[in-house]
């Protein structure tokens, strides 16, 4: 089922079918900044794909900063080290590749990141602890990964993109002179 | 306890068949066209059409971050807790001539009586929410009221949505339909496979899915919360209804789609920059500028937002930077 156009609309006609665009790391495109008094630097353009395109796997990447918050770049290939976190993370599947990325849940028997700690961080070996559960991601899905879980990433295939909702750590890279529009 | 507040509006409606509203030394009246605003040094004229379409975002998102421009003249600063209404404050030639104005009021003073300009003024064949595609129009004489519409609950995820006892995902059932512009969007859910006892932890969403069923545009809601950092995605076709002046730095994430983004100086509205955002591009706004943003199809934006109620005072007193990012 699909909305319907109002009948009040004023006579004008659209089309009968309309084609989403969505980006991935085999076609983006980038748009940019028109600059006309002001510095592009300012506004950090970068692009996710782009970012994901030339990065090795599971590096996080910041491509946005506000304070102590994060969105950490993602690309997704192979199997992801364990991590954990103090608080609250989410992912967002920007790019499964035709595929989907599996997300693997452990809740720690002993919290590796401790309350003050921010940010992700590594967990050492294989994280001991009951499994949570498994989520598989395609294009547009978002996963919880909760604080004080170990969780891994497993995409088999052509690499896929993650988006994480984070707060920066000892494992965000800040690479903006790279990522980033500078004039 | 609600505490009842006395909106201020005319016992009688005007020969078109609308109130006349007052908050301050403000006065609001409509026509079949035309809403007008009138303060002790000024007076301004706006399409019925766009005032109606700002005042809704202004009302359903309780005055956002910041600045809300209902267009270059007449607008609201949100000081959480009080909110300043205010005509040529943003405006450099009001500013020289001296004749901008502004006051200060509480918060559920201007929220009920923007409510009620808002029941009151929208007639039943127009929806603020909706893009000129999918509703009919605001002129004319009054003619009933879309209180349905007008009066949707902004929604907001406590952690995120999917959880048990949190937002859930639309559905038909639920009302929300697949949006026309997005017929061709995935509405497949993750699968997710939980162990007993971590129900409440494990979950997934589609979040494409959930945005293609949207039935507004332009009105950023929270789907993940990590302390003060808030997920807003939002549907956004046509043009946004408001020229949003930032009190912090926000960013937006295009998810799907293009949107160009007009930018001005917060304070003078001397251009700044246009930015042209497709899917996947990342991009900050500063904290002290304005931006308008134009959607040829509807699309997807991840709209990201600190709530930190530190930010804005830490940016107008000079210690933080208006900018994101020293590089
Ligand atoms: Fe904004």
């Amino acid at each position: 089922m699909t909305t319907i156009t109002s009948p009040a609309q004023g006579g004008a006609i659209q089309h009968a079918n309309y084609t989403t665009t969505f980006a991935a790391l085999a076609s983006y495109e980038k748009g940019g900044v028109e600059l006309i008094a002001d510095d592009a630097r300012h506004y950090a353009f970068s692009n996710i794909f782009d970012v994901a395109s030339t990065m090795p796997a599971w590096d996080r990447v910041a491509v946005a900063k506000n304070w102590e918050y994060v969105l950490e770049t993602v690309r997704a290939e192979g199997t992801s080290p364990w991590f954990t976190a103090s608080h609250d993370e989410f992912a967002i599947c920007m790019d499964a590749a035709d595929g989907e990325v599996l997300v693997e849940l452990v809740k720690l028997d002993m919290p590796i990141a401790t309350d003050d700690v921010e940010g992700a961080v590594l967990v050492d070996g294989d994280p001991v602890g009951p499994r949570m559960g498994r989520i598989r991601l395609k294009r547009g899905h978002q996963a919880l990964l909760p604080k004080g879980s170990a969780y891994r990433f497993v995409k088999d295939g052509a690499p896929g993109v993650l988006l994480i909702q984070t707060i920066g750590g000892e494992l965000t890279q800040y690479r903006w002179a790279e990522i980033c529009q500078t004039v | 306890m609600t505490i009842q507040l006395d909106v201020d509006r005319s016992a009688d409606v005007n020969v078109d068949g609308y109130h006349t509203f007052k908050l301050g030394e403000f006065t609001f009246r409509r026509d079949e066209f035309f809403v007008y605003i009138d303060w002790p040094t000024g007076s301004h004229i706006m399409s019925a059409d766009a005032f109606l379409r700002a005042l809704q975002r202004d009302v359903a998102w309780d005055f956002f971050y910041g600045i809300v421009n209902f267009d270059g003249i007449f607008g609201t600063v949100n000081h959480y807790g009080t909110v300043d209404i205010f005509a040529g404050r943003y405006n450099e030639s009001y500013r020289k001539a001296e004749l901008d104005y502004s006051e200060t009021v509480e918060t559920p003073v201007i929220r009920e009586t923007f409510e009620a300009v808002l029941s009151d003024w929208t007639n039943q064949s127009f929806d603020p929410f909706a893009s000129p595609h999918e509703t009919g129009s605001a002129f004319g004489v009054k003619n009933g009221d879309n209180d349905a519409a007008v009066t949707r609950q902004r929604v907001a995820a406590e952690r995120m949505v999917g959880l048990p006892g949190d937002q859930q995902p639309r559905s038909d059932e639920m009302g929300y339909p697949v949006n026309r512009m997005f017929a061709d969007v995935d509405q497949s859910e993750p699968v997710v496979e939980v162990e007993p006892g971590f129900e409440d932890e494990v979950a997934a969403f589609s979040l494409f899915a959930y945005l293609s069923r949207s039935d507004v545009t332009w009105n950023p809601s929270v789907v993940s919360v990590c302390k003060d950092s808030l997920a807003c995605p939002t549907t956004e076709e046509y043009i946004l209804p408001i020229i949003h002046g930032n009190d912090r730095v926000e960013w937006f994430i295009q998810l799907s789609d293009q949107i160009t983004w007009e930018v001005e100086d917060r304070d003078t509205g001397a251009v700044r920059s246009r930015v042209v955002m497709k899917a996947g591009d990342v991009c900050a706004m500063p904290a002290d500028i304005r931006h308008q943003g134009y959607s040829p199809k509807r699309s997807m934006l991840l709209v990201w937002e600190n709530n930190s109620g530190a930010i804005p005072e830490a940016i107008a007193s000079g210690k933080a930077p208006t900018y994101p990012i020293e590089f």
